[in-house]
This record gives structure tokens, sequence and C-alpha cells, in this order.
């Protein structure tokens, strides 16, 4: 195999790595938020993104024979999403975190696996009445043609894309665009408002930013609302891109994303991003090692195919919390005796 | 008083009823009739029971009533087997026509083979379903290990693919069947460029990139409909229109809606045939129609030739009886040793351990969505 053929190969593998990676980011984003503020891990954030990924599903299919445009269903799919998933999150907060705050650490962990394991079963119940179980996406038609497909209509940047051989749906630029627009929104919420502001004292202290009149409870409910919100764009996402979700696809993209958080610093927001990106590029990387392998003409790598995906991030993720143990972007936690 | 006078004339009753009667013979079926499969084991009782009003007449000319009694194994391994206990201790039944899982026939015909109840499978296709050399196992259809010969056959011989890249879900099944087309394939010279695992459900982006990279005439997937449904999605929205083959696991309706536009070009090795790959079963569909109001499918067919076996295996075993009432044991070596004709899927005889000299796998296409017969292959099992 010669340069020529192999460069554009692997072009598109890190690019569909970084499309990937980018719906990693958006759910470790919700991990990272809770995370940030409660220092709780939300183990039922995974079920909260499916919660969104089947709303979308419903909007794509009771909106299937609309006239409507495809980018409006989608926004509709969004922002219903959104509502859903962010008001399931504070929801959850109320009813199986607030009333163990004051508990041991270890407590409302279980809780949050519990929630989760209940939302799955709740999915499946809600869909299965219908006759559902995988879920398939209807989308508009012009989201699975190829981005760029009329070269007159996107010269001359797609042009440039395409001759140097990287291919994309439109429906993966729409993905890469919608977490963007996400990611902007939050960081100006939580760095340029009153609300952020609040949410941060009350990630820094409680106790202090309580006596400087903010509502802490409230603070959480909205950072919990915010999370899901983040939870149902992430979701609707996953299911335009994969094209089929069920109640339990959420836990294998959840797991990932954590780890994405952990990896880009739990609790820091542009960590989140790095992380799941990272991720999305290594497990794509590492996807193809075999045919590298081949191409140097080494048994070793060849030996590396699709099923060490999973395996090869989390190595990465353990490699670099041996030497950055507070994660790529994360800053470290000082103890005060 | 009174009560005892009442029992005693049902008693006297019952006993001059069976004195006028035939001697009464019966056969059984297991398959699900309740629960998640119960259409599926439906159609197999159907079957069953429309051979038996067929041969009815004749038993009556020897001097046999014949009975069917459907049992019902909820297509639960637990549940099957106290069916068979509840066969074996009726003695008037002397075979049993069953059953759909591979999973419930395996206890259960452990649980006959004591008592000699003969069984043919309309529909189990596990190895170790005749692998255990049970004298009582039957099967019309066939093995689990004919369908990687069979998909590698139709490979390079339909499709005449030179170059296959081949993909596994990591399972059992899938890795098993996956590794089965690979030997076959190679044993036909055709370049298998990978035997991948995969156990992603969702983002299959690396493996298809490799695929469009190395260009192969076809793709073979070891795995379910809903993770290769998934596969195939994306696959033909990347732009690939290679074929894509796999075995048994793909057939559901659910794999055409899961692949959605991209549901085409697909083709899977299966045992149960559709009704219209039977040429002789159009009057069988009708009569199906007729008697139970609903529309005959594939295992009312099969369940239909597996009862005519057995039906013919003890027409046999009376006839070297002297026309008297065979034992079971009898019953059990008339069905093993015997050629059973005019069935619907060819005719019928057994190997030493139970498996059909020739039988057939049936290889489907998807196009557009839609389901049809592409072409069967005839297999034979290993042991002949």
């Amino acid at each position: 195999m010669d340069l020529a053929t192999l460069l554009p190969f692997l072009v598109n593998v890190i690019v569909g790595g970084l499309v990937l990676g980018a719906v990693y980011a958006i759910i470790a984003l919700g991990y990272t938020m809770v995370y940030g503020v409660l220092q709780l891990i939300n183990f039922a954030h995974s079920e909260v993104f499916i919660t969104g990924a089947v709303v979308g599903f419903e909007v794509f299919r009771v909106l299937k024979d609309s006239p409507l445009d495809g980018y409006l269903k989608l926004l509709i799919a969004l922002l219903a999403a959104m509502l859903i998933s962010g008001a399931l999150n504070v929801v959850i907060e109320r009813l199986a975190y607030r009333p163990l705050r004051n508990a041991p650490k270890l407590v409302p962990l279980i809780t949050a696996i519990g929630v989760s394991l209940i939302l799955q079963d709740v999915l499946r119940v809600i869909e299965g009445f219908q006759g559902r179980f995988d879920l398939t996406y209807t989308l508009p038609g012009a989201f699975t043609t190829k981005f760029c497909a009329a070269a007159s209509s996107c010269a001359p940047v797609g042009t440039f894309l395409r001759n140097i051989g990287i291919d994309l749906q439109l429906k993966d630029v729409v993905l890469l665009i919608v977490s963007g627009i996400s990611l902007a929104v939050l960081n100006y919420l939580v760095n340029h408002t009153r609300l952020g502001t609040a949410i941060r004292a009350v990630a820094q202290d409680r106790v202090t930013a309580g006596l400087m009149g903010i509502d802490s409870n409230r603070m959480i409910a909205a950072t919990f609302a915010i999370g899901g919100a983040l939870g149902g764009i992430s979701g609707v996402l996953f299911g335009m891109k994969f094209g089929t979700v069920n109640a339990y696809s959420g836990f294998d993209p959840g797991i990932v994303a954590f780890t994405a958080a952990v990896l880009g610093g739990i609790g820091s927001i542009p960590g989140a991003v790095l992380g799941g990106l990272t991720l999305g590029v290594i497990q794509n990387l590492i996807g193809v090692t075999n045919v590298l392998g081949s191409v140097v003409g080494s048994a070793n790598l060849g030996a590396i195919d699709a099923s060490y995906q999973r395996i090869g991030a989390f190595i990465v993720l353990v490699l670099i919390l041996i030497f950055k143990p507070t994660g790529l972007l994360g800053k470290s936690n000082v103890e005060k005796v | 008083m009174k009560k005892t006078a009442l029992s005693l004339t049902v008693l006297a009753a019952l006993a001059l009823g069976t004195a006028g009667a035939q001697t009464t013979l019966r056969i059984a079926s297991l398959s699900p009739l309740s629960g998640g499969q119960s259409d599926l084991g439906t159609q197999i009782r159907n079957g069953t029971q429309l051979a038996v009003n067929e041969y009815k007449a004749q038993f009556k000319k020897l001097g046999f009533d014949l009975e069917l009694v459907p049992y019902d194994d909820q297509a639960d391994p637990a549940t099957g087997t106290a069916a068979a206990r509840k066969i074996a201790a009726d003695r008037q039944i002397l075979a049993v026509v069953g059953t759909l899982n591979s999973g419930v026939a395996i206890p259960s015909s452990a649980a006959l083979q004591a008592s000699h109840v003969a069984m043919v499978s309309p529909a189990n296709t596990a190895n170790q379903v005749t692998d255990r050399g049970l004298p009582n196992m039957n099967r019309i259809v066939a093995r689990d290990d004919a369908q990687g010969g069979a998909g590698a056959n139709f490979l390079s011989g339909t499709l005449k693919a030179k170059k296959v890249y081949v993909l596994n879900d990591k399972t059992a099944y899938g890795e098993g069947l996956a590794g089965e087309v690979e030997k076959a394939l190679k044993a036909k010279s055709v370049t298998v460029v990978a035997n991948e695992g995969t156990e992603e459900k969702s983002d299959f982006s690396s493996i298809i990139a490799k695929i469009k990279l190395q260009n192969p005439d076809a793709v073979y997937f070891g795995g379910i409909y809903n993770q290769v449904g998934v596969f195939i999605k994306q696959l033909r929205e990347a732009g690939v229109t290679t074929p894509v083959v796999g075995g048994d696991g793909l057939d559901s309706t659910e794999l055409a809606t899961i692949a959605g536009a991209g549901a085409t070009n697909i083709y899977y090795t299966t045992v149960a045939a559709p009704i219209e790959a039977l040429p002789a079963a159009k009057v069988f569909a009708t009569s199906y129609q007729k008697t139970f109001n609903d529309t005959a499918q594939g295992f009312g067919a099969f369940g239909y030739d597996a009862a005519k076996v057995v039906l013919q295996g003890v027409l046999n075993a009376i006839r070297s009886n002297g026309n008297k009432l065979p034992s079971r044991t009898q019953v059990e070596t008339a069905i093993r040793k015997g050629n059973f004709t005019g069935l619907l899927s060819g005719a019928v005889s057994f190997n030493s351990v139970g498996d059909r000299r020739a039988a057939t796998m049936y290889v489907m296409n998807v196009k557009d969505g839609k389901y049809k017969l592409e072409t069967s292959i005839n297999v034979k099992p290993v042991k002949q």
C-alpha cells in the first residue's frame, strides 16, 4: 500500500474519530458539570442521554410525513430532548440525590447506579408497549447525503476537503456544528452570566456561597437541568449519527464519555471536550491498527483489530492518569487540613 | 349409597365404550404455544395436526384411532423437559414432533431417551442435538455447521467473490460461524482479508474505513440482525454497496427496518424456507389456510414434514409387527431406518446419529427492504 492511498485513509479515520469524539464530548460535559458542583458521578447520565435519543426518535417519527424542513425537524427534536432530559435530570436530583446530600459519598453513587437501571427498564417498557425495541431514526433524506456531493454548491472549502480525501455526510457536519454551538453557549453560560457565577460559587464552597445569599439547592438543580439538556442534545446527535438506539444503548457510550471526562480532568469543561475528542480519535486509530501493521509488515500490529478499540482507549486513560493523575486539563485539588 | 351407584354406572359406561372403540394411538407435538415464540410453535403444532388428519383414515383401516396431543414448552428448557416427562408417562404416545428451540430439544430428548420415545425435529439446528448420538433424536433440517460451508459456497459460487472481509460479533454463535466460513473460503482459495471481531453496537466507522480501503468483493458478518443491521446502514451511508452475507442470525424482518434505505444486496442462509420455496407446498398452504384460518409459514411446513416422517415410521413399525400395536422401541428403530417420501421438502432418510442425509439450506435475499428466496443449497452432514 502506498502513501497516496494510505494518507486519505488516515485522514478519514481521524476525521471520523473527531466526529465520534464530538458526541462523546457533549455526553462527557454532562458528567463533568455535575461532578464539578457536587463531586458526584451521576451514573444515571447515560440513561438521561438515551432518554434524549428516544425523544429525538419520537419527534422524527411523528414528524416523518410533515412537510417541515429537515433542519426545523432537527431543531424541534433537539429542543424537545433538551427539555425532557433536563427536566428528568432535575427530578432525579430532587428524588435520588438531594435527600442523600450529607450521606457518605458512596451512598449517592449507589443510588445513581440504581436510578440508571430503573430508567433503562422504564424506557424499555414505554417503547415496548408500542411494540418497539430497536428505535431506528427516520432522518430527513438530505442528512445522509455526502457533504458537498454537488461540487458547484460548496467550492472552494468543500472541494478542498474532498481533494484531501475527507469523506463526510451532511449529518456529520451538522453534528459538529451543533456540538460546537452547544459548547459555546455552555461556556458563555458558565463564565459570563450571573447564573454561571452562582454555580461556580456553589461548586467552590457550598456553605460560603449560601452565606452570600446564593440558594445552593436552586443552583444545583440548575446545574442538573443544564447537564440534562446537554444529555438530550448528545442523545439526538448519537441517534442521528448511528441510526439506531434502544433502552440499553446508553451504557457503552456513557462509560466512554465518563472516561473522557476523567481523561480531560473531571470537573473541567474544556477538559471534557478535549477528552472526548482524544478518545474518539484514539478509538478509531486503534480500530485500524491492523491495516497500518500490514503496511509496515508487523504481525504484532496486524493482530490489533477493531475488537481492541475500547481496551486501547482505557489503556491510554490509565497511562495518562499515571503520569498526570488530575487528567489532561484538571487542576489538582489541595486538601486543606 | 347413591354416589356409589352413580360411579358404578359411569365405570360401566366407560368400560363398554373402551370395548367398542379401536386401539388409541397417539403422537405428541412439543413446541412453544404460549409466550414470545408462540406463533412459530403454533405453526409446528398446526402442521402436525394437518398430517395427522391426512393419515387418520389409513390408521383406522389398520384398527387404530390416531390422535395428536399438543404440548407447550414455552420455548423454555425446564418446561419442555417437564412436558417430555409427561409424554414418557403416557404409554399411548409413540413419538414426538418437536421442538422449535435446540435448547429445549437437547434436555427433552434426553428425558425421552430412557422410554424410547422417538423425536423428529422440524427446526433444531444446534450441532449438539444429534452429536450426542441419541437413538431417539432425529431432525429434518440442516445442522449449524452446514451454514458456514453453504455461506462460503454462495460467496464463491454465486457471488463470484475473490476477496471477502469476514466479521464476527465475538459470541459463540458468530465467531463459530465466521470461523467456518473463513475455513471454507480458504479451501476454495478465496482471499479472506480479515476475520475481525467486534462487540460494537453503534459505531462501525473504523471497520467501514478499512472495508473501503481494501475494497473486498463481499462482506460476511457472523452476527445477529440488530448489530448487523446497524452495520449495514452505516456501510451503505458511507457509499459501499458491496453484498453483505450472513447466517440465520439475520433472519428477521427487523433487519430491513434497522438498515432502512441500506437494506439491499443482503443475503443470509437459513434452514427455515419461506413457504413459496417448497414447490409441493401449494396444496398444503391452502388446506392450512382453510383449517386454521391463518397463513402457513416455513415452520408449519416443516412441522407437517416432521409429522409425516413420524407417521410413516409408525406405519412401518405396525406393518413389520404383523399389523399389531408396535412398541416404542420398534417405532424408534423404524424412524431412524426408514425412507420417507411424499414430503414438502423432499425425501428424508437419516444417518446413524439422526441427521438428514441430504438437507437443504436456503439463501434469502433482501433487496430494497423486501425478502425473497435467492437460491437453495444442498448440504450433507459430515457423517453419512
